[in-house]
């Protein structure tokens, strides 16, 4: 690229600094050993606030747009960002750095795990660890929900029921469910105004 | 069919990948379905298990796939599994980057983000829905993850504090 002040998008990059390979990899690397429960909050500081790579509302951007797409957001987030600024190489090495250490340390778990799993203390402990998880995956339905159904009408509620109840109680596969709401519910948002 | 684990594998993650609208969390019904109901690889309460591990685990909550994998087919399965994941969303994320910021003001960009909004929620409420079904076998449980949802919505709480005060009461209670 000729133009060094600028992304391969064209839009000028306002933040300070442009991360080299090796940085991309290690900024990953810490994102993904301290992001328990969700990496996203210490993607945000590690990007933003410590190494100004990307203003705030750059970054909301390219994390609306990872979660937009479909598969894991924060495995999208990182080959979004490490192409915009080192190409296939950065989202490569941003994407190792963030998936390496994580399966290192769940593979040992999962070793300990087919040791230790019938132990009954073990067990009792994982089965409160995954109430608690299904307990918090509710919040997280409920603050996502919160804003959908104050609004006037809309087509976003039963369009939610429908998937919920295609999935959970009818059992229908992910990709039956999806092809048959998506585009209704896109149509919906496309005719609303 | 083909009757090779690790084509399986990787066949059934790489087709969820591109349908998972929300990420990790909108896809664990689908794993459930596909590891406990259809191929029998393990129980509810294994998935259980894994999905606590994955939980706690440092790193993308996705890597519950990783477990999956392990479980069936050992290092390599966990190989697959995990490039099965990844690996197609990431190439769509990667062509995408490219180009999406030229689509800013249009329609049909707008459209479409709006409109997977309702259903990715509605995926991610049927996970909860699946985790609870397979994390609660008694009322020690449900309770556990009644309470759990009320702290988790009413404040911001680091959640490993919430999973530490999880496993100490199935660890002391009744589950």
């Amino acid at each position: 690229m000729s133009d060094s002040t600028r992304s391969h998008t064209g839009t000028p990059l306002s933040a300070a600094a442009r991360p080299s390979l090796s940085e991309l990899f290690r900024a990953f690397v810490i994102v993904s050993v301290s992001g328990f429960g969700g990496a996203l909050p210490w993607a945000r500081r590690k990007i933003v606030d410590q190494k100004r790579w990307m203003t705030s509302q750059e970054f909301n951007e390219a994390f609306a747009l990872s979660q937009f797409l479909p598969g894991p957001n924060v495995v999208n987030f990182s080959v979004v960002f490490g192409s915009r600024f080192g190409g296939a190489p950065g989202a490569a090495v941003a994407l190792a750095g963030l998936m390496g250490p994580p399966l290192i340390i769940v593979i040992v778990l999962a070793i300990l795990y087919s040791r230790f799993g019938d132990v009954e203390a073990l067990s009792r402990i994982l089965t409160g660890i995954a109430a608690a998880a299904a307990g918090l995956l509710i919040a997280v339905v409920a603050k996502m929900a919160a804003p959908m159904f104050v609004k006037r009408w809309n087509s976003g509620p039963v369009i939610a029921i429908a998937a919920f109840i295609g999935v959970a109680i009818l059992h229908w596969p992910l990709p039956w469910v999806f092809v048959g709401l998506a585009p209704v519910s896109i149509a919906f948002a496309w005719f609303k105004r | 069919m083909n009757d090779s684990p690790l084509l399986t594998l990787a066949g059934y993650f790489a087709l969820l990948s591109l349908f998972a609208v929300g990420g990790a969390n909108a896809a664990i019904p689908e794993m459930h379905r596909i590891a406990v109901d259809v191929m029998h690889w393990m129980n509810d309460r294994q998935f259980a298990d894994m999905f606590a591990i994955a939980q706690v685990s440092p790193g993308p909550n996705i890597i519950i796939v990783t477990l999956i994998g392990n479980h069936v087919a050992g290092f390599a399965g966990a190989a697959v599994a995990t490039g099965a994941m990844c690996g197609p969303t990431c190439l769509v994320a990667f062509f995408v980057a490219r180009t999406w910021d030229r689509f800013k003001e249009a329609r049909w960009r707008m459209a479409m983000q709006a409109g997977l909004v309702p259903v990715s929620l509605g995926l991610i409420g049927a996970s909860a829905f699946v985790l609870a079904r397979s994390a609660d076998h008694n009322i020690y449980a449900a309770t556990i993850t009644a309470v759990t949802a009320l702290v988790g919505f009413a404040t911001r709480i680091n959640p490993l504090w919430i999973f530490a005060a999880g496993g100490l009461l199935g660890l002391s209670g009744r589950l």
